[in-house]
């Protein structure tokens, strides 16, 4: 059927193959109507300046605060918590996850505590968190580490809970032994998995950390879009949102790469 | 026994100082299944196998054919360690067996290849865990890869291979280590017919070249004959032992053997016991 049709009606077969040179230009096409859109509705005059600014007035802000160094600091800082909170969130996560998904005790006695706490928002732990840890650095930082780790946890155990058993039998019949088959067979049969469920938490940590920075902060990019929403600078936050999308946009293409390099196979 | 001919040594996989391991240090234990029985879920639970006894000499091809949910596969878990018995002893070379342990190596129904090791890692696997030296691992390596004609797709990783490579692999897996008992749980059954011939053949090259016990279990007659040594007829469930029959082939066989008046004379003795039991069954 798809054969006898004409171009047009062949890209509206479900699930075919359209062309490479159709991907990428559909992919810059909706950036340039989201801009056209944006420099219709500022330059237009339909909304006034103080809620929407001109791309002009963000890329000039951008380049000023290029020139005067603080968007570089005020990254850093963001870049900082993020990456702190994460990893102090992986480096358990991922064994804690692979006990839990092989060893039953270990599910059944974290199990119960996890899964409350993993529907608790993030942002009600931010009172708490300030009240004990302060506001410094540590407080941002527990703030992307409460929002990553428990589910980090419980996608962790259930990639290490779905190795096939047959490979871990396998394993015993050339000599494994029991207390090496985590090491030797679900670690990596799980790493594929592991590697997504990274990735995939890596970009809900950037989503807390304007949470994180909301409040208790004296940088970052969320500090500096919450200072100019007090001074009416729209063009800042917008600086500040499109910084944070593009180094979300950055770290989630690192872990692809990380993830092609550790585990080629799948 | 039967009398065997000459075994050839293996050509050797590479060029290398050392001599590649041959016949007479590949090793071959007995086994001895006495009264085992297993009862899934507890004394009241399904008998699955029932009061099983046979002894297996080193160097023996046994296959164990029976009709499906007999317990064939079973009986090859508890050998193997990886189901617990509800009664009885599996003895390997005397020794009771009571968990898993390279003495039984294990070669699938399914694809157990580790899919993040290349075909050579997968081959190394069980060495690895002995703690082989690495040069004594790769001379073992090459010549299993060599063996199943692999040596080529060494690097390769198994999500790269078609379903016939991947087996030939597992098996070389198992062989590498160099188990007292080698069991295969219908390793060939979810290859296509033709594939499955190939297997056959290189099986029984393989194994005329270096012997080795093997308990072997499959659903397919032609498959048992000219394989094994000896095949055990099993009931359907609770699974016994119904018949256990000498197959007096001459080694080495060949594919041929299917059309020949002794194995059609064998098969059709065979497949009037297994269909008793299915009639019975049904």
């Amino acid at each position: 059927m798809a054969q006898n049709s004409s171009p047009l009606l062949r890209i509206l077969v479900p699930f075919a193959d359209i062309p490479r040179w159709l991907v990428v230009s559909l992919g810059i096409l909706i950036w340039v109507l989201v801009l056209l859109g944006w420099v219709a509705a500022s330059y237009g005059g339909s909304i006034p300046q103080m809620f929407l600014p001109t791309p002009g007035l963000v890329f000039s802000k951008t380049l000023e605060m290029i020139a005067d160094g603080t968007l570089y600091t005020n990254t850093l800082s963001s870049v900082q918590v993020v990456v702190y909170g994460f990893i102090v969130s992986s480096v358990i996560a991922v064994p804690l996850g692979l006990w839990m998904g092989t060893y039953r005790v270990v599910q059944s006695l974290l199990e119960p505590l996890v899964n409350f706490i993993r529907y608790l928002p993030v942002t009600s732990f931010v009172p708490l968190f300030i009240l004990w840890i302060g506001i410094g650095l540590e407080e941002r930082v527990a703030i992307i580490f409460f929002g990553t780790f428990f589910q980090q946890l419980v996608m962790i155990s259930t990639a290490a809970n779905s190795v096939s058993r047959d490979l871990v039998n396998a394993s015993y019949t050339l000599g494994t032994k029991r207390h090496e088959v985590v090491w030797h067979v679900i670690f990596p049969a799980a790493l594929p998995s592991i590697l997504d469920t990274l990735r995939v938490t890596m970009g809900w940590a950037w989503t807390y950390l304007v949470v994180a920075e909301l409040v208790a902060a004296s940088s970052g990019l969320g500090y500096i879009s919450m200072r100019a929403m007090r001074g009416f600078q729209v063009e800042i936050i917008f600086l500040a949102i499109l910084t944070i999308g593009l180094l979300g946009l950055i770290m989630d293409q690192t872990f692809r790469l990380i993830r092609l390099k550790l585990a080629p196979w799948a | 026994m039967l009398a065997r001919t000459p075994v050839a040594p293996p050509p050797p996989a590479a060029p290398s100082s050392e001599r590649p391991k041959t016949l007479a240090e590949s090793h071959s234990a007995s086994l001895a299944i006495e009264n085992v029985t297993l009862r899934y879920g507890g004394p009241k639970g399904v008998l699955a196998v029932d009061d099983i006894s046979f002894a297996v000499a080193p160097n023996e091809f046994t296959v164990i054919v029976g009709p499906s949910g007999c317990g064939k596969s079973s009986l090859l878990y508890l050998v193997a360690g990886l189901t617990e018995l509800s009664e009885g002893v599996i003895r390997v070379n005397d020794v009771v067996v009571d968990r898993p342990g390279p003495d039984r190596g294990m070669v699938f129904q399914g694809y157990t290849l580790f899919p993040w090791l290349t075909v050579r890692q997968n081959v190394e696997y069980g060495l690895k865990r002995k703690k082989i030296a690495v040069a004594e691992r790769n001379v073992i390596v090459e010549q299993y890869l060599d063996a199943v004609g692999l040596y080529q797709f060494a690097d390769h990783f198994p999500a790269q291979l078609s379903g016939g490579m991947k087996q030939r692999v597992a098996i070389a897996r198992a062989l590498a280590n160099d188990p007292g008992v080698l069991l295969m749980d219908e390793p060939f059954g979810a290859l296509d017919s033709q594939t499955r011939s190939t297997m056959q053949k290189l099986l029984l090259k393989v194994w005329e070249q270096r012997q080795k016990t093997v308990l072997f279990v499959t659903h397919d007659i032609d498959e048992a004959i000219l394989l094994g040594d000896r095949v055990i007829v099993m009931t359907a469930r609770p699974g016994r032992i119904k018949a256990d029959i000498r197959v007096d082939i001459p080694r080495p066989r060949s594919m041929d053997l299917v059309m020949e008046p002794d194995f059609i004379a064998l098969k059709r003795r065979i497949l009037g016991l297994l269909h008793d039991e299915i009639d019975e069954d049904h």
